[in-house]
């Protein structure tokens, strides 16, 4: 106990503790349409991205984020109009986009030589979180609470079938886009604290792990948001207790609540 | 009385015409089926009319609301997994008006709706849970509370075996008859043998025809 009260004295754990619970719970929410349309490679591939970006602006000296940020979402507008035409194969120029940003940001950042930490990029650090990071996650949070409470039955009908979502007035591309750039934004406010590799399992779990328990859109909306928080908390603190990486433990945490979940999923139906 | 009149249209993909010059009316409580070999533009004139595809020529007059037409897309493919129960899916079919929330009225007719499809014990179960013929019964439920006045029907006994089809028909004939909704609905499975509906628009190539399903049955004798 006392070390837990020690713990959340120290102010980057305290910072670590409100972005990352902001990000996990928006990361479930945003995730659910992805995961369930089948789309979250998006959140892969963005994160690739993130990477590239964030290599590039402290290479150049500029603020990271608002370099990220607007580089991210156009991505995200490339990776939806790849979606859309079903010419191309999406999932090839998704990993292709991955792969090359991730190329180009090691290349970038080895040539310059500079002191840019790869392995924090990729793997995340606890200690890189600022307070402009927590204001923009808190803002991050509340848009997509506001959209969900609005919106939440639209959501669900076009996550369920477009083409009827369409036919009955429903703007598509219109949440589409809005779903890409939350997504581009919450990967990039992520990325610091989770790292660029582990950022998507963010919105991907949850959504795995209340759906092996729960049939309505709704219910595995709200639970997989609990879970995200639950298991973020937990993660933390078990990588503060233990000293290991805390993106690398939350995820663990992640698919240690999944398998628990389909094995008792499995028990039940027998 | 027309509720949409369509004039001389046409309508394709990347610029190639499928469907060309084609005139029709919907007028109302007509049932009409849209018959034609496959690729003969059935599903493309309806997506059309609809909207979700923009019409390359011709004009399409509406003398009703966009939010008074229901529709049932050809093959619903949803993830086994996918986490849905009947009743968010019925609910969804509303949308097409405005409100955030779905209000009491409307739950009350999602759960008439599905009494009336003879599908009230299915309403808390999940979609994915359903056989081909209930899925069916749950989108045409979807479908009815976007309108009580017209319903596109795209192939909606495909994939269903013959007692299942025939339910299906059987509830569809009965919303046009006691309920006056008037349909229009793609089909192939139908033959000159065992037609329903008063009005066939036939999209043979090259050979149009649109008229009532007598006057068709005779045209197709006559050949």
């Amino acid at each position: 106990m006392n070390s837990l009260l020690e713990m959340f004295s120290f102010g980057f754990m305290m910072r670590a503790l409100i972005v990352g619970s902001l990000i996990s719970l928006s990361a479930a929410l945003v995730g659910t349409p992805l995961v369930l349309k089948k789309n979250s490679m998006l959140g892969d591939g963005l994160s690739h991205v993130a990477f590239g970006a964030f290599a590039l602006a402290s290479v150049l000296g500029f603020a990271p984020l608002w370099v990220a940020i607007p580089i991210v979402i156009i991505a995200s507008f490339f990776v939806l109009r790849i979606n859309e035409n079903s010419k191309i194969h999406g999932d090839s120029a998704v990993a292709l986009m991955s792969a090359s940003a991730l190329a180009i940001g090691t290349f970038i950042a080895s040539l310059a030589g500079t002191n840019t930490d790869i392995n924090s990029y990729l793997f995340g650090s606890i200690l890189s979180v600022s307070e402009t990071e927590v204001f923009l996650a808190l803002g991050l949070f509340m848009t997509v609470i506001i959209i969900y409470v609005l919106f939440h039955n639209k959501i669900f009908a076009l996550t369920f079938d477009e083409k009827f979502a369409r036919a009955i007035g429903i703007n598509t591309k219109l949440y589409n886009a809005i779903f890409a750039i939350l997504c581009s934004v919450l990967i990039v406010l992520g990325m610091r604290l989770m790292g660029a590799l582990l950022i998507s399992s963010l919105i991907i779990f949850p959504t795995l792990s209340a759906q092996t328990i729960f049939k309505n859109f709704k219910l595995v909306t709200i639970v997989g948001a609990i879970l995200a928080v639950v298991n973020f908390v937990l993660g933390l603190i078990i990588s503060y207790l233990c000293e290991t990486p805390t993106g690398a433990t939350v995820v663990i945490v992640n698919l240690f609540t999944l398998v628990v979940l389909k094995i008792l999923n499995r028990l039940i139906k027998k | 009385m027309s509720l949409i009149s369509v004039s001389k249209v046409k309508i394709g993909y990347n610029n190639i015409p499928v469907v060309d010059k084609l005139s029709f009316d919907i007028n109302e409580k007509d049932f009409i089926c849209i018959v034609g070999p496959n690729g003969s533009g059935k599903t493309t004139l309806i997506r059309g009319i609809l909207g979700l595809i923009p019409v390359m020529s011709g004009k399409i007059t509406f003398s009703l609301n966009e939010n008074q037409i229901g529709y049932m897309p050809q093959e619903t493919t949803v993830d086994a997994n996918f986490p849905a129960s009947v009743f968010e899916i019925v609910l969804s079919g509303s949308l097409n008006k405005p409100g955030i929330f779905y209000n009491t009225e409307t739950k009350n007719r999602a759960s008439e709706t599905l009494k009336m499809l003879g599908i009230s014990k299915l309403e808390k179960q999940s979609f994915s849970e359903l056989s081909g013929g209930q899925r069916q019964k749950v989108l045409l439920a979807r479908a009815l509370m976007a309108t009580d006045k017209l319903l596109f029907l795209d192939e909606p006994s495909n994939n269903l075996d013959q007692k299942s089809k025939e339910s299906l028909y059987e509830l569809v004939q009965k919303l046009n008859a006691e309920h006056g909704i008037t349909i229009v609905m793609v089909t192939h499975d139908l033959d000159h043998g065992n037609l329903i509906g008063n009005k066939i628009l036939s999209l043979a190539p090259k050979d149009y025809f649109f008229g009532t399903t007598e006057e068709y049955v005779r045209k197709v004798h006559h050949e």
